[in-house]
């Protein structure tokens, strides 16, 4: 009996991020006064507190920020991963995320390798971001 | 400029019970034990309590102390919400009630059955300092410390050079110190190829490198430095502040992973002392990982940011050696307590009274406190006259 991963509750500020995955699209918020784009998503723009929002669509490009190989089960869901590699992403937008790589060897990685973000539905409608070399 | 709180306030109590992996007391039974005795330490009783500061993440609340203790008229309460930066931002707080005369005489009790009940991954989901992780991070696999510090040392290491050679440098130092305490739960000897043994973690951490869970309680009291002239030992507080990192909720996004909260505050705090690094005779400095001791030296300028690593070889962090660290052992070898063991530890030596582990004449120590994904806190403390 497999261990369903711990499921997000979006909130009023960031169910566009999560909606956005379902589609396999990855967008970021952007200040809708000063064009300041910020993640992860929160009400307020902290350059010019600004509350107006839109949303943009990343460009999935990025680079390695920094990583780490998890080998013990802190999350019982991706214990039959492990070792899984958890990378910080630094987009071309300016903002990080972070995220599973896919097919990564901890010990070939080097900061700032050019990286992708590709979606993959993990359980029943959770699609999540994940971190390609490429 | 603050208003200075150097010699306002003073450390007239410290109390800690066994430390253990497994007890049969409640956490809050812990904290009042440790309670009692920082307060006959002071040599007070507890009806001179009238200002409660519990650790806010605790299983305890300051309703608690005042029913257990009976105490009829608590003036002042409050919390500091900053994971393992908590008990030394709490005596910030302290420093300020009892120097302004919000109340006398300040209990900052802190219990936990960190290996009895729940483990750090479940704990930590369960703090609301903690929801931006729990919302974006967690889905994807990350929600313990040692998972979300991890990142930050292995950008440390890729930019600066640091080595795992000198992570162990750390944890055998600190084991070797637990070795003199007999109140440490690890005293068996570590070597550097021990560590190098011990299974991975979160890489580039592995178990030697991450601290232990424990049960214990720990208290200090605090009052003003009047009150304090009539206790038994009295520790004066020559400096004390906290500080918050950027993007204090989620490490992924601070433009420095680096940098932590205490850079910010190490400054505040040395100025209120008049005092610098080069002062310093002893330091107690929270210990969550070895990494993070690393890191810390270098915020709080005892070196500059990438030196940490070299800083701590040689035998320099160890007793005898330049800067001894966690004459204790620390929480990666004596117990964790949240780092109010850290305190009590720095009380004992500015008393002269830290037994096998007292550094010779220490005129100044000091002690940081790290947690909550970056906020930083640090006390600079005077000998007892």
């Amino acid at each position: 009996m497999s261990v369903a991963r711990p499921v997000p509750e979006p909130t009023i500020d960031s169910k566009p991020y999560w909606d956005g995955l379902k589609e396999r699209r990855l967008l970021l918020q952007q200040c809708g006064n000063c064009g300041l784009v910020r993640h992860y998503p929160r009400p307020m723009c902290a350059a010019c507190h600004s509350l107006e929002v839109r949303w943009i669509e990343s460009s999935r490009r990025g680079r390695l920020h920094s990583w780490t190989a998890v080998h013990h089960p802190f999350v019982p869901a991706l214990r039959d991963e492990i070792p899984y590699v958890m990378a910080t992403v630094e987009l071309e937008e300016g903002v990080r995320l972070q995220c599973q790589m896919l097919d990564a060897e901890a010990a070939a990685l080097r900061l700032d390798l050019p990286v992708e973000i590709v979606f993959r539905e993990v359980q029943d409608g959770l699609v999540l971001p994940f971190a390609l070399v490429v | 400029m603050a208003a200075s709180l150097n010699g306002r306030a003073a450390v007239v109590g410290v109390g800690e019970t066994a430390y253990r992996r497994g007890s049969d007391r409640s956490a809050l039974a812990l904290q009042l034990e440790a309670s009692l005795r920082a307060i006959e330490d002071a040599g007070l009783e507890p009806k001179d309590i009238d200002g409660l500061l519990p650790y806010a993440s605790g299983a305890a609340v300051a309703e608690d102390f005042i029913t257990n203790f009976g105490l009829e008229d608590v003036t002042f309460s409050a919390t500091t919400p900053m994971g393992g930066a908590s008990c030394v931002a709490a005596i910030q707080a302290a420093a300020v009630a009892v120097a302004t005369g919000l109340c006398r005489n300040v209990l900052l009790p802190i219990g936990r059955r960190g290996y009895s009940d729940s483990r750090v991954a479940s704990r930590v989901a369960a703090m609301p300092q903690f929801h931006v992780v729990s919302e974006f991070e967690t889905p994807s696999g990350a929600i313990a410390p040692a998972q979300l510090y991890a990142p930050m040392a292995r950008r440390h290491m890729e930019l600066y050079g640091t080595t795992a050679d000198q992570f162990a440098e750390v944890a055998v130092t600190m084991r070797r110190h637990a070795m003199l305490n007999d109140n440490a739960i690890m005293r068996e000897p570590m070597t550097v190829e021990d560590h190098h043994a011990s299974r991975m973690i979160s890489d580039p951490f592995r178990l030697f490198d991450c601290c232990l869970e424990s049960d214990g309680g720990a208290a200090v009291v605090i009052s003003s430095a009047e009150r304090a002239a009539d206790t038994r030992r009295p520790v004066p507080i020559l400096g004390v502040a906290e500080g918050h990192p950027d993007s204090p909720s989620v490490i992924t996004q601070r433009p420095d992973i680096t940098r932590l909260g205490l850079a910010k505050a190490a400054p505040r705090a040395f100025g209120m002392a008049g005092v610098g690094p080069g002062d310093v005779d002893v330091a107690e400095v929270y210990d969550c990982f070895t990494w993070t001791v690393i890191c810390q030296l270098e915020d709080l300028g005892f070196c500059a940011k990438g030196e940490g690593g070299a800083f701590v070889e040689d035998g320099r962090i160890g007793l005898g050696g330049e800067l001894p660290v966690n004459t204790h052992g620390g929480l990666l070898s004596q117990a964790h307590i949240v780092g109010m063991n850290h305190v009590c530890e720095l009380v004992k030596q500015m008393r002269g009274e830290a037994g096998r582990a007292q550094v010779a004449g220490a005129e100044v120590g000091l002690v940081t406190g790290y947690g909550d994904l970056g906020d930083g806190s640090l006390a600079i403390m005077g000998a007892a006259a």
